[in-house]
């Protein structure tokens, strides 16, 4: 059964229907109403709810109830996550599982509360120190910001790290028709996690390491989990076929307008794919290997000044001129103003 | 009846805390023997004297002292 | 057989304490074990280490640990303790990692009222960075990055942690006390064991404060650094109960 309702509060039922039992979070616009759905619904799931004093000490009681096995998550925006990046640090390190949703606004600084997608270096890049990556997801509808909020929790405990759902302001409010599929998370093992030991071997949950030789065993280890993500967990969705001259690749909020603006490319005379990334870490670098012969350019539209175009390149290695169109600042574009540059870029102009 | 200090020598580190709170004035540091830290470590030079009240063991911050009351006494 | 009177705790691991010679966290740490293992509640103590010397105190107490980011440790006891409110959670910080980066979390923390026990070790220094000056340093000490000694019109006067912390109306008990002789020892050992009491009955946050010393940080012999204590820190961070609930309902 299909029901209407929000982004940010969608997110909040996937997440209690997935067996989150902690929220730890703070205000901060535009994702408001997932500490506001998670102050009533967690105590009526039974489960605890803290408004935390900063996104700092958020995020730190996500890494304690973490390292106490519990499904654990918080949620911000924009700087409000660049605070949490030193706990999201400590949490690859520790080798903690939890869900961060981060619902982004403009930037940089304080800036504005309008949807944007200024955080993707934010995201994929990682703020905190050290090596380490974080998986995450960036859902272009409701239906898959809730399907995604349940599988992050898996990939989580899987893989024993923090991962991220990245929407904007735009998908966290707005309102579309949703269905809760049954989530059904495999029991992983918890023999890590503290708290009451019944006479087994003590458990210490921690990052510090003054062993070179030991730490970079332990860093190579988490490597080689990542490289199983990355095997596993990329996702990807490509509609580009043979005869097409220009691909389009957007993520998001973007790629819902960019499909708007393909179809009017099409009806232009200009055929045109989409490569959408679903996961912006792993990043779908096979979708780029192998494009038709037809395939002349490609277009990476954002709204930023330009982050995911540099994962774009990487992944084209050259073998085709990477162009780039976005709007920031809270401005989104429509799809005939990308369909108008997309054809500019075309046709040479 | 006599009481017994027992010492962890590889654990003393020498710092002398358990001298200065000693009210019977026995212990000193063994200048003839160096332990596998560096230091020379911590004796009593009069066990006779102890009065078994573990002044020394509760100041001392790394557990060497192990302190035991009447040891060939009460029968 | 002689009847012991004093040994190394089960509370403790083996594991040498890294410490320097005469420092008092390997001490303080004594007591705490001691408390556990006394109370019955060892085996479900949650240790949650800070950022500084006792960083690695992970590796001397007989239980299971999380070691925090600095300041955060009261944010991740909180964490713990939510979800797991059997475990008997507790914070071991100085005066850099509380007093200072960790302001906002521990005021929060017992803002909540959190069900935790915090041990504070204040020794009016940095001691793992190499003796810089942290919020509790005394007027006129010197550490090398208040070389001529500080000097209130620079960096103010030293912070009063007990005192503020007594003021915020959840907090359930807070004491001052000093491990720098065997008398102070064995009272801090009380206020330990009440602390964890009180977490036990579920009344809330409670926080020792613990005058030590960093006879290296000082360039002081361990036993002149007690002295220290006693002459300088006492003076200005009065020893005693600050806030007892549990003396006030009762």
């Amino acid at each position: 059964m299909k029901i209407l309702m929000k982004g940010n509060e969608a997110i909040c039922e996937a997440a209690i229907r997935a067996g989150c039992v902690g929220f730890f979070g703070y205000p901060i616009t535009p994702q408001n109403e997932v500490p506001e759905y998670m102050s009533t619904k967690m105590a009526e799931s039974g489960g605890t709810f803290v408004q935390a004093e900063s996104e700092v000490a958020a995020i730190n009681m996500v890494y304690g109830a973490s390292a106490a096995g519990a499904r654990v998550m918080t949620s911000s925006s924009s700087p409000g996550i660049a605070l949490k990046q030193e706990g999201i640090s400590y949490l690859a390190a520790a080798d903690l599982p939890c869900l961060i949703v981060s619902v982004s606004r403009s930037g940089p600084g304080l800036a504005g509360i309008l949807p944007s997608q200024s955080d993707y270096f934010q995201a994929t890049k990682g703020g905190g120190n050290g090596d380490y990556y974080m998986p995450v997801f960036a859902p272009n509808s409701v239906q898959e910001a809730t399907d995604f909020v349940q599988k992050s929790f898996e990939v989580a405990e899987r893989y024993r790290t923090p991962v991220m759902v990245l929407i904007d302001g735009l998908l966290g409010q707005m309102m579309e028709p949703v269905e809760f599929s049954a989530p059904n998370i495999p029991q992983f093992d918890k023999s890590w996690a503290v708290g009451p030991r019944n006479g087994r071997e003590r458990n210490i949950r921690n990052s510090l390491d003054l062993s070179p030789e030991s730490l970079e065993q332990t860093n190579i280890r988490r490597f080689k989990r990542y490289d199983e993500i990355i095997a596993n967990e990329t996702r990807v969705e490509s509609t580009v076929q043979d005869g097409d001259e220009v691909v389009v690749v957007a993520y998001g909020t973007s790629a819902r307008i960019a499909v708007n603006a393909i179809e009017e490319l099409g009806a232009a005379g200009i055929k045109a794919g989409l490569i959408r990334p679903i996961t912006l870490w792993p990043f779908p670098n096979a979708a780029f290997q192998n494009l038709p012969a037809s395939v002349k350019h490609v277009v990476v539209v954002e709204l930023s000044q330009g982050q995911m175009v540099f994962d774009v390149k990487l992944a084209v290695a050259g073998k085709l001129p990477v162009h780039f169109y976005g709007r920031n600042g809270g401005m989104i574009f429509e799809s005939p103003e990308i369909a108008r540059e997309v054809t500019k870029i075309v046709r040479g102009e | 009846m006599a009481n017994l200090l027992t010492f962890d020598t590889a654990r003393c580190k020498g710092c002398q805390l358990c001298v200065s709170v000693c009210p019977k004035n026995i212990l000193e540091l063994d200048m003839s023997r160096v332990n596998s830290k560096g230091y020379n470590p911590i004796m009593c030079r009069d066990m006779s004297a102890c009065i078994a009240c573990a002044m020394c063991a509760r100041i001392c911050p790394d557990s060497v002292i192990k302190v035991e009351k009447d040891v060939l006494g009460e029968g | 057989m002689g009847k012991v009177v004093y040994e190394k705790s089960a509370g403790l691991t083996d594991s040498p304490m890294s410490y320097c010679p005469g420092c008092l966290h390997g001490t303080i740490h004594k007591l705490v074990a001691e408390s556990l293992v006394e109370l019955g509640v060892l085996d479900r103590s949650v240790l949650v280490a800070s950022v500084g010397c006792s960083v690695v105190a992970y590796q001397f107490y007989n239980c299971d640990a999380v070691q925090a980011a600095h300041g955060r440790a009261p944010a991740v006891a909180t964490g713990i303790k939510r979800v797991s409110p059997e475990s008997i959670v507790f914070t071991y910080q100085g005066d850099g990692d509380l007093a200072a980066i960790g302001t906002s979390e521990i005021i929060h923390a017992a803002h909540r009222g959190e069900n935790i026990t915090v041990i504070f070790v204040n020794n009016a220094i940095y001691g793992m960075t190499g003796g810089q000056m942290a919020p509790t340093t005394l007027i006129t000490q010197k550490t090398s990055t208040s070389p001529k000694g500080r000097v209130e019109n620079q960096a103010g006067l030293p912070m009063k942690v007990s005192e503020m912390m007594a003021q915020i109306p959840s907090s359930y008990y807070i004491e001052r006390v000093s491990a720098h002789n065997v008398p102070n020892i064995l009272k801090t050992k009380k206020a330990i064991t009440k602390a964890f009491r009180n977490q036990i009955d579920g009344k809330g946050f409670s926080m020792v404060e613990i005058l030590s010393t960093c006879p290296i940080g000082w360039h002081v012999t361990p036993v002149e650094a007690t002295k220290f204590v006693e002459s300088a820190m006492v003076p200005y961070f009065p020893l005693g109960v600050y806030k007892d609930e549990g003396e006030v309902r009762s």
